[in-house]
């Protein structure tokens, strides 16, 4: 490890860290290179040892893992185990990672060679339901989003690096939607989950007149019957709500019975 | 003295997703040539079965994180053909402006960060940070701009959150607009001092005759809709896209694979610059020529050169779509749209090749059936007799093992290929 920059007169040590990916777009790994204005303080910060998709050299000597993606075949399972075993601190980077992402919207159909067909047809093929990672080892952390927000993540390091305390917004997305003074999508008729939706985007979606679609799962002061009362007053079909609610997976019980009530309404 | 070599690369670096090489040659016979492909399938068609048609731009999106505009448009595109929609002209000029910028975006991402290193002969571009600090300071700069105009018109860089069918949740800023147009004028420092540096590196003169698929213009450069065409004269409509990429599955790749005349085809920047020089801009034209490119160029590194010529393409293209906004006031976002029965088709000119979705409705607008076909499945072909082919000229050439590995591993980034993507 190298001490390069100091903190409050204490010098910084830096860590190595790796980027690994599982199922997913990647494009979490990709945001990690979308803040160009402050790229190049980000790297001095941290030594990145493993990152396939950017660098050629690896090494299995990291102290932080960062791991995209859910799981989806056996061969990703033992991939994590083996980064579980390497790292000291293991990061679920993005929705895939926390809670499956869009990947877990196949497991709703309860019948994986339907979905196999569906695709492949006849052609054997290998897969597994779509589970978060820390279905199979143990998370440490866990940085929400589809995509991340690099903001975000970029204080989430410094902490990490600095050993601060990491801690996420207990109130909604809408509070951060309030604070930035858009006009309420319900009054839009359009669907959103920022009610419900943990904050720390800085209400990314809806500051664009995009409704929320809950990709950084519930908060833990989300009043689920109360949104279900807004949308009814909206005139939002349940349908609309279910959609955005088991988009990500992050919503899991509670989207399983809106697609009880919705598929029993039809 | 007779080559010998056993090549065996498991999940290739500075690609997106997971591929693989083996190549063994034992007294200087190619025993094996491979180029496998073992990403995990994810199964967006079967996820869309039952989903309200507004799903779909938004969940395919996700499908590629470094195109992701360009999927989220073709879904929008399908849905509003299926729906027999056209968008305002307004909305037409703001969709490709976004196309453009994820394509100098993408361009510039795979140029300088995943292909470079090989040229200069560095593992990645953090050595590059001390060495070439003006060339990462360029490509930072490119890359910032083609992101922030993103940000403007789409509402996000990745996974965009303002494009909907119908058109936009919201415009740009006007004067940020204007801008952008004057950042986009002064990139082209950048990119002339980008195909200077291009212009140094030694391109391997390699080559394999195929054939090249892509939207044909109709006197300009095209990227969304259109007809489809072939470099061996094959020409179909948008709606015929499946006759154009006839997938099938291999034993040696989690993708499916295309075809079309001949035992693959290839997609991308070569394939578009092939299929449509004449309708480059005159500066970018120049590029392309000072730099050796001119139709029809069957060496698949020049897909480097390709893409750096499209750069300046969209660019030039940029300002003066920034142009006409500016003299025109603001029309209404997005327009309403009626629900059908039926399917609709949409192609598009994404950073690694021609991309389809195809998308079929009940009458409420629930999807019925989902059909996305992938520009680096249509590659993987292409890439795979590619690799033997080169295997064959490393043994001519008497390349040794560190050459024939570094080549093969620049053949398959010269495709840029998006695996993920590939095995959607």
């Amino acid at each position: 490890m190298k001490t390069e920059r100091t903190f409050l007169g204490v010098p910084i040590v830096k860590p190595k860290v790796g980027f690994f990916d599982l199922s997913s777009c990647e494009g979490c790994q990709l945001q990690m290179l979308n803040n160009e204005a402050s790229l190049l303080d980000f790297l001095s910060l941290v030594e990145i040892v493993n990152f396939r998709e950017g660098m050629k050299e690896k090494s299995d000597d990291y102290d932080i893992a960062f791991v995209e993606g859910s799981v989806t075949r056996a061969d990703e399972e033992e991939r994590l185990k083996i980064i579980r075993r390497n790292a000291g601190v293991v990061v679920a980077l993005g929705s895939c990672a926390c809670f499956g992402g869009v990947n877990q919207l196949k497991n709703r159909f309860n019948d994986l060679e339907w979905v196999k067909r569906q695709v492949y047809g006849d052609f054997p093929i290998e897969t597994q339901e779509a589970k978060p990672i820390s279905a199979f080892v143990k998370v440490d952390l866990e940085i929400y989003g589809c995509p991340i927000k690099k903001e975000e993540v970029e204080k989430i390091v410094t902490k990490l690096v600095l050993g601060q305390e990491i801690t996420h917004p207990n109130y909604p997305v809408c509070m951060e939607c309030k604070a930035n003074e858009n006009v309420c999508l319900f009054d839009l008729g359009e669907p959103c989950l920022g009610p419900v939706t943990r904050a720390g985007c800085d209400s990314w979606c809806p500051s664009n007149r995009m409704g929320c679609w809950g990709c950084r799962g519930p908060a833990p002061a989300a009043n689920l019957k109360q949104l279900e009362k807004i949308a009814e007053q909206k005139n939002i079909s349940k349908e609309r709500l279910l959609d955005r609610l088991e988009c990500f997976g992050g919503f899991g019980e509670a989207a399983r019975e809106m697609r009880t009530k919705v598929e029993g309404g039809r | 003295m007779k080559v010998n070599c056993n090549i065996d690369i498991k999940h290739l670096t500075r690609v997106e997703g997971h591929g693989s090489i083996q190549i063994r040659i034992e007294d200087g016979k190619v025993r094996k040539a491979n180029w496998e492909v073992v990403e995990t399938p994810r199964f967006f068609e079967a996820m869309l079965v039952g989903k309200h048609y507004e799903n779909a731009p938004y969940i395919c999106g996700r499908i590629c994180g470094i195109c992701s505009i360009g999927h989220t448009l073709a879904s929008i595109r399908a849905i509003e053909n299926g729906f027999e929609f056209t968008p305002s002209e307004q909305t037409g000029k703001l969709r490709i402006l976004l196309k453009h910028m994820e394509t100098l975006q993408s361009h510039i991402l795979h140029l300088y960060f995943l292909a470079a290193p090989d040229f200069l002969g560095v593992g990645s571009v953090l050595p590059l940070v001390d060495t070439h600090p003006e060339v990462v300071q360029a490509a930072l700069r490119l890359k910032l701009l083609a992101n922030d105009m993103c940000d403007e018109v789409g509402g996000r860089r990745l996974h965009p959150t303002r494009t909907v069918v119908g058109g936009f949740t919201m415009l740009p800023d006007k004067y940020q607009l204007k801008n952008f147009q004057q950042r986009l004028k002064d990139s082209l420092a950048d990119l002339t001092a980008s195909a200077d540096l291009f212009a140094t590196f030694v391109i391997p003169v390699f080559q394999r005759e195929t054939e090249f698929v892509s939207l044909k213009g109709e006197g300009d450069y095209p990227f969304i809709g259109g007809r489809l065409v072939s470099t061996d004269g094959v020409i179909k409509e948008e709606h015929e896209y499946r006759a154009m990429s006839n997938e099938y599955m291999a034993d040696w790749s989690t993708s499916k694979l295309s075809r079309l005349s001949r035992k693959s085809l290839a997609v991308g920047a070569l394939a578009r610059l092939n299929n449509n020089f004449n309708g480059l801009g005159p500066p970018a034209r120049e590029i392309s020529e000072k730099l050796g490119l001119t139709p029809v160029n069957h060496n698949p590194f020049m897909n480097n050169v390709a893409q750096l010529v499209e750069c300046v393409q969209v660019v030039m293209q940029s300002i003066e779509i920034i142009d006409t906004l500016l003299d025109t006031p603001w029309q209404e976002p997005k327009q309403r749209l009626e629900v059908k029965e039926g399917i609709g088709v949409g192609a598009v000119e994404v950073p690694r090749g021609i991309l389809y979705h195809c998308l079929e409705f009940d009458k409420e607008g629930r999807i019925k059936k989902a059909d996305c076909v992938i520009p680096t499945s249509q590659n993987h072909a292409n890439i795979h007799h590619d690799i033997e082919d080169l295997a064959e000229w490393c043994v001519e050439q008497g390349k040794n093992d560190k050459e024939i590995e570094l080549i093969a591993e620049m053949l398959v980034r010269a495709y840029d290929p998006c695996i993920s993507c590939s095995v959607h």
